[in-house]
């Protein structure tokens, strides 16, 4: 990350038109920046991770960035079901097709809302923590006692909440896949009016497991995506809490676009790919 | 406890004999983007001695510090520890002399959702096979080495006073029974008296572990309370190193008149009150 010596400037910076070559040549260093610091990460973290892990910190990060992320997702899911119901049946009914409402809303759930909504939900609340947890403790020179007494804040730090986020992410999603289809239910009987064992059956007779692999296959990816950008932009922050404070909207920005994009390229690959579950 | 510490010790003077530098800055230049903090700088610790670096804020007092642990590295030159060149050296490699250097931080950087027993067990349970009783023992000794009771050991760090922190975090340092310490700053921020306790205790440990010390400080009274030599940082060289005697007579105007001003009776003397 390029630094700037003082928030004026780079406030100065920001109010330049996005077309000016400096501004633009900032944004490409930056982004630069940022993309080699996090694979130089990636490459300790794989070297890191040929040592003894300590998998009572591990199950802790599970807790506190898995568990407790459970009312967020869930909550997300449900709405997310219940909006996409009266959505798609306001536009089917016109060509009399309410009965696909099921069909539609789950399928749009599992393949793609259900796992990208989840994931960018957890980078805004866990991301952010991240960042500003082992931000807080850059500034405080936290990592640096850990580096001098011996220990590596890649094993102690990174690899546990890489490896919790990568691991729960999956969990969270087919939690919200159920929601969102759960969600989808309630408003086809109560709004739509079509019962509910109608809902399932279609439901069952058209979306697959195949559909759920796919959209919970691109989640360790996400997973792993967050966490690593929430660690980069944690243990790259400087200058108190001014810093603190700007490396956490950087890093939910930045895994946000992350999921986004590389959601379009995941899914573009496990169609290509003769994987089973297209 | 102490018995074999200070058996190890004699055995560790035997082997390396008063006097040999322990750490030694050879050619060593360190820049911040422009500004050029350390320029060409050499410097000799001896094995054993309580060395002071003195010097202005922001003249690279903590730099130099950093250099010693690994936790900078130098754009150009040599850092001897113990006989290892650890300049270059990659982090895993630089694990085995960490182990042999505990460093203070200025603020203490006590990791802050960990208990005071969980923050000196640290080090402890990374690079020994200990059970949890003899952790539990060493953790209650070290302790008692900075003058505090064991019930503080479920604290965390939030509900500690200033002084305690740096406190447990020098019993968190001296834990591991490292051959270096690193003292940055070990007084700012702290009232007169504790101050004295912090110093008595830099001295006492480098008793009663025969440890060598480097104390980055701007506090004149604690330099010349621990130094056995001092350094004196300007213009990102070393303008002086010799004892405190000889910095009192040194030719370094600006040397004499840091020493000068820290202990000046008129800074000392109450405002508005006699001369």
């Amino acid at each position: 990350m390029a630094q700037f010596d003082s928030t004026t400037q780079y406030i100065a910076v920001l109010k330049e038109p996005l077309w000016k070559f400096a501004r633009l040549k900032r944004w490409f260093q930056n982004v630069s920046f940022h993309l080699g610091g996090v694979g130089l990460m990636a490459a300790q973290l794989a070297r890191e991770a040929r040592n003894r892990w300590e998998m009572s910190e591990i199950i802790r990060q599970m807790d506190a960035l898995g568990v407790q992320s459970i009312s967020i997702a869930s909550l997300t899911a449900l709405f997310t079901g219940m909006v996409l119901a009266l959505q798609t049946a306001y536009a089917l009914a016109q060509f009399g097709g309410k009965v696909f409402v099921g069909r539609v809303v789950v399928l749009s759930i599992c393949r793609e809302l259900g796992p990208t909504l989840t994931a960018l939900m957890v980078a805004a609340r866990v991301g952010s923590g991240i960042t500003a947890e082992l931000g807080t403790m850059s500034v405080t020179e936290q990592v640096d006692a850990m580096r001098a007494l011996g220990a590596s804040p890649i094993r102690k730090l990174v690899l546990p909440r890489v490896v919790a986020v990568t691991l729960m992410l999956p969990i969270l999603t087919l939690l919200a896949d159920f929601l969102g289809m759960v969600g989808g239910l309630i408003i086809s009987v109560v709004e739509v009016n079509i019962g509910a064992s109608f809902y399932l059956s279609t439901v069952q007779q058209s979306v697959h497991v195949n559909d759920v692999l796919h959209g919970l296959f691109k989640t360790p990816f996400f997973g792993f995506e967050i966490a690593m950008i929430g660690c980069y932009n944690g243990l790259n922050a400087t200058g108190g809490a001014d810093g603190v404070g700007r490396a956490t909207t950087i890093a939910v920005v930045v895994a946000s676009i992350a999921v986004l994009m590389s959601d379009f390229f995941l899914t573009k690959l496990f169609l290509v790919l003769p994987l089973g579950f297209q | 406890m102490t018995f074999s510490e200070t058996a190890v010790m004699r055995f560790v003077r035997a082997a390396h004999p008063a006097g040999a530098p322990i750490i030694e800055f050879k050619h060593v230049s360190k820049a911040y983007g422009s500004k050029r903090v350390l320029d060409d700088v050499n410097l000799k610790v001896m094995r054993g001695e309580v060395l002071v670096i003195l010097g202005g804020s922001g003249t690279g007092k903590s730099v130099s510090l950093r250099h010693m642990n690994g936790l900078e590295q130098p754009d150009d030159g040599e850092v001897w520890v113990d006989g290892v060149e650890v300049s270059e050296l990659p982090e895993e490699e630089l694990v085995p002399v960490r182990k042999k250097i505990g460093m203070l931080f200025q603020s203490g950087a006590l990791f802050d959702s960990m208990t005071v027993f969980e923050n000196i067990a640290f080090a402890l349970r990374e690079h020994t096979t200990w059970s949890e009783e003899k952790i539990a023992a060493r953790v209650a000794e070290v302790l008692g080495f900075v003058n505090l009771e064991s019930d503080v050991e479920r604290l965390l760090p939030s509900s500690l006073s200033g002084g305690m922190k740096k406190r447990v975090s020098l019993a968190r340092t001296v834990a591991l029974k490292p051959e270096i310490l690193l003292y940055d700053e070990p007084t700012t921020g702290l009232d007169p008296v504790t101050s004295m306790t912090i110093n008595r205790l830099i001295v006492d440990l480098n008793e009663r572990l025969a440890t060598t010390s480097v104390v980055v400080t701007h506090d004149i009274v604690s330099a010349l309370f621990v130094a056995d030599r001092i350094a004196f940082l300007q213009n990102a060289r070393f303008a002086f190193v010799g004892t405190p005697d000889e910095a009192q007579n040194s030719d370094v105007v600006d040397l004499r008149a840091f020493l000068a001003a820290g202990v000046s009776p008129e800074l000392t003397a109450s405002k508005g009150g006699p001369p």
